[in-house]
């Protein structure tokens, strides 16, 4: 029966095996609605991001105390031309949002990239390895779980000064523990899995078992909870901000900004408030995002249907 | 019996745990010829697998060790050999199939991609070239369609089939010894039957020797050539099969002969008389052993000398070996 294009799939082009691979999990994920809003509102932040001073109607920095504390435009009388209203030292609301986005993306991808893959790589040789690397590795996170993380961050800080980079750095510092204890958890149960042994078997070298047999098997609860981590960070580095340890002003960044709202609460609301808002939505995005992720790269999941 | 390919020497291999020293695996030595089927015979947790698993070297340490004995392969002794060496043999010379089909396979992988693993490792063809060569192999171990099924993946495919994945991924380099550890005992008798039938007839094909572990003594009686039985650690006995299942002498191989129902002993059930025999007592605790011989807190025919002092594995006849005071 059709010899003559019998086409065998292992055949196919890298392209062809590639789409077959990745489409799996993007279609389960969109088929997923919340996932979908989640992912939505993720790509709006970055945009946002990205397309900063584009789509922000005012320089973020530039200061006009004859437009101090306008309130935002629908309570506005005629003629103002604030969305979101301005702050005490009448800077836009709206565009200090638009390019806090800057900060608060950079330094939860830039931390969760880092602390990620410091926890992946000790998580896997803490798992695998075992001995006395395990216990070297454990005993560090158990000693940095037990250290409250304000104090730690506050110590860092003090010692290397307030900024952007050291933001990072603090903030990948406190985020390793939580990828290494997950890593080295799902290492422990799937080396004990019998095809481990059997790629042993048949003469896979060590570094090539981590690598082929481990390493998938792990990576989707670790983009999972990369995705939560995303999150936390964010609220972390407005916590931070808050406490004035962040990166220092003006740089508008969220948490700045919710201090300075605070202040204001009572005559001018909206200088604190839609910050937080857009703290809440950014990450409730990424938290739905991490729930679809859960559902469509877990292959418990999926291969059942 | 013909040469050696494989001969294990006074192996041991112990864990060391907080409890002590386990000594899952203590002074042990068979030969397999070429081309020949050993059977290793024994209780769950006498030290099988252990000694298997010592053989590739794949000895999860710490806790464990081999601490002593030759591993010779056509002469070589393997425990000399060092990882990069080593890492050469498994697959190529010696092979493992394991108990567990459904977990012996990576699911994320295709069958095709498993299988031919191997053969990008030890005889470095491309990947497209490995792939048609196990086109042939799925081929060769039965697999229906070999070149639909090359691209699927584990979960689609039943324990039977999956097992005879397995079996073709350890041929795949044509090995010299398979070492196939109850390689049955997770699926269904007449798929069981099967795979017996395929490995010993690629057992002809590509004359390979295998050391079949396993508990079934109908197995060993249906398969194998020469049996070695082993008990908490220890070889009790070695014949050829007909000898072990014609006149065991070992009080432990004729109590689990006698655990297992024969036709014989299904007619006379028939009649309403015997039970099938059990050995009393349990397997003794490896780290616990008991003084004297192993086996003396349940041998029926235990002496004083029993409890004094373990016997030594002795030749009674050609090939005949046994570790017992009664045959001293």
């Amino acid at each position: 029966m059709g010899a003559e294009r019998k086409q065998y799939s292992y055949r196919l082009s890298l392209g062809e095996r590639l789409r077959q691979r990745t489409g799996g999990p993007i279609r389960r994920l969109l088929r997923h609605r919340l996932a979908t809003v989640g992912t939505l509102l993720v790509l709006a932040a970055i945009v946002c991001a990205l397309a900063a001073p584009l789509l922000a109607p005012y320089d973020p920095l530039e200061q006009d105390l004859r437009f101090r504390l306008k309130p935002p435009l629908w309570r506005a009388p005629e003629g103002e031309k604030f969305l979101l209203g301005t702050d005490q030292f009448g800077r836009d609301v709206l565009s200090r949002i638009i390019f806090g986005s800057r900060v608060s993306l950079a330094v939860g991808t830039a931390s969760v990239l880092l602390g990620g893959s410091l926890g992946l790589f000790l998580g896997l040789c803490a798992g695998f390895f075992g001995g006395w690397i395990d216990d070297v590795i454990m005993r560090l996170a158990d000693v940095q779980l037990s250290f409250p993380f304000l104090i730690l961050a506050l110590c860092i800080i003090a010692i290397l000064g307030s900024g952007l980079i050291n933001l990072i750095i603090v903030l990948s510092l406190y985020g390793w523990v939580v990828y290494a204890r997950l890593i080295r958890a799902s290492v422990l149960s799937i080396k004990e899995i019998e095809y481990v042994q059997a790629a042993r078997a048949i003469g896979q070298s060590t570094a090539k078992i981590l690598v082929k047999h481990i390493l998938p098997n792990v990576i989707a609860p670790f983009f999972v909870i990369s995705s939560f981590q995303v999150a936390r960070i964010i609220i972390i580095e407005a916590s931070l901000g808050f406490l004035g340890l962040g990166v220092p002003p003006p740089t508008p960044t969220w948490g700045n900004m919710l201090s300075d709202g605070r202040e204001y609460l009572q005559e001018a609301w909206w200088i604190g408030t839609f910050p937080g808002l857009a703290i809440a939505v950014v990450v409730l995005g990424i938290n739905l995002l991490g729930d679809g992720l859960r559902d469509a790269l877990d292959p418990k999941t999926y291969l059942k249907s | 019996m013909p040469l050696p390919v494989l001969r294990v020497q006074d192996l041991k291999t112990y864990f060391y745990t907080g409890a002590g020293v386990t000594r899952a695996v203590d002074q042990i030595s068979y030969d397999i010829g070429r081309g020949e089927i050993v059977g290793l015979v024994g209780e769950s947790g006498c030290g099988k697998t252990v000694s298997a698993l010592s053989i590739l070297q794949l000895i999860q340490s710490p806790p464990g060790r081999i601490v002593g004995g030759r591993i010779e392969l056509e002469g070589r002794n393997l425990l000399d050999l060092g990882t990069r060496e080593m890492e050469s043999v498994r697959g190529d010379q010696i092979s493992m199939i394991f108990q567990e089909p459904m977990s012996s396979l990576n699911p994320i992988f295709s069958i095709g991609e498993q299988v031919s693993e191997s053969l990008r490792i030890h005889r470095g063809l491309s990947k497209r070239a490995a792939l048609d060569q196990t086109v042939k192999m799925l081929e060769l171990v039965g697999i229906p369609s070999p070149e639909r099924r090359v691209s699927e993946y584990p979960h689609q495919m039943s324990g039977g089939m999956r097992q005879r994945v397995m079996i073709a991924m350890a041929l795949s380099c044509q090995p010299k010894v398979l070492i196939a550890d109850e390689p049955t005992t997770a699926l269904d008798v007449t798929i069981q039957a099967q795979i017996l039938e395929l490995m010993l007839s690629l057992r002809q094909e590509l004359n390979m020797a295998i050391l079949l572990i396993t508990h079934d003594l109908g197995v060993v009686a249906e398969t194998t050539e020469r049996v070695v039985v082993m008990y908490a650690g220890k070889v009790v006995e070695e014949a050829t099969a007909r000898t072990i299942f014609r006149s065991p002498l070992h009080p432990y191989t004729i109590g689990l002969l006698g655990s297992v129902p024969s036709l014989d002993n299904v007619t006379r059930e028939r009649r309403g008389r015997e039970r099938l025999q059990e050995i009393p007592g349990l397997v003794p605790s490896l780290d616990n052993l008991p003084a004297g011989c192993n086996f003396q807190p349940r041998c029926a025919r235990a002496m004083d000398v029993c409890l004094g002092q373990e016997p030594d594995l002795k030749e009674i006849e050609a090939g005949h070996l046994v570790r017992c005071w009664l045959h001293a």
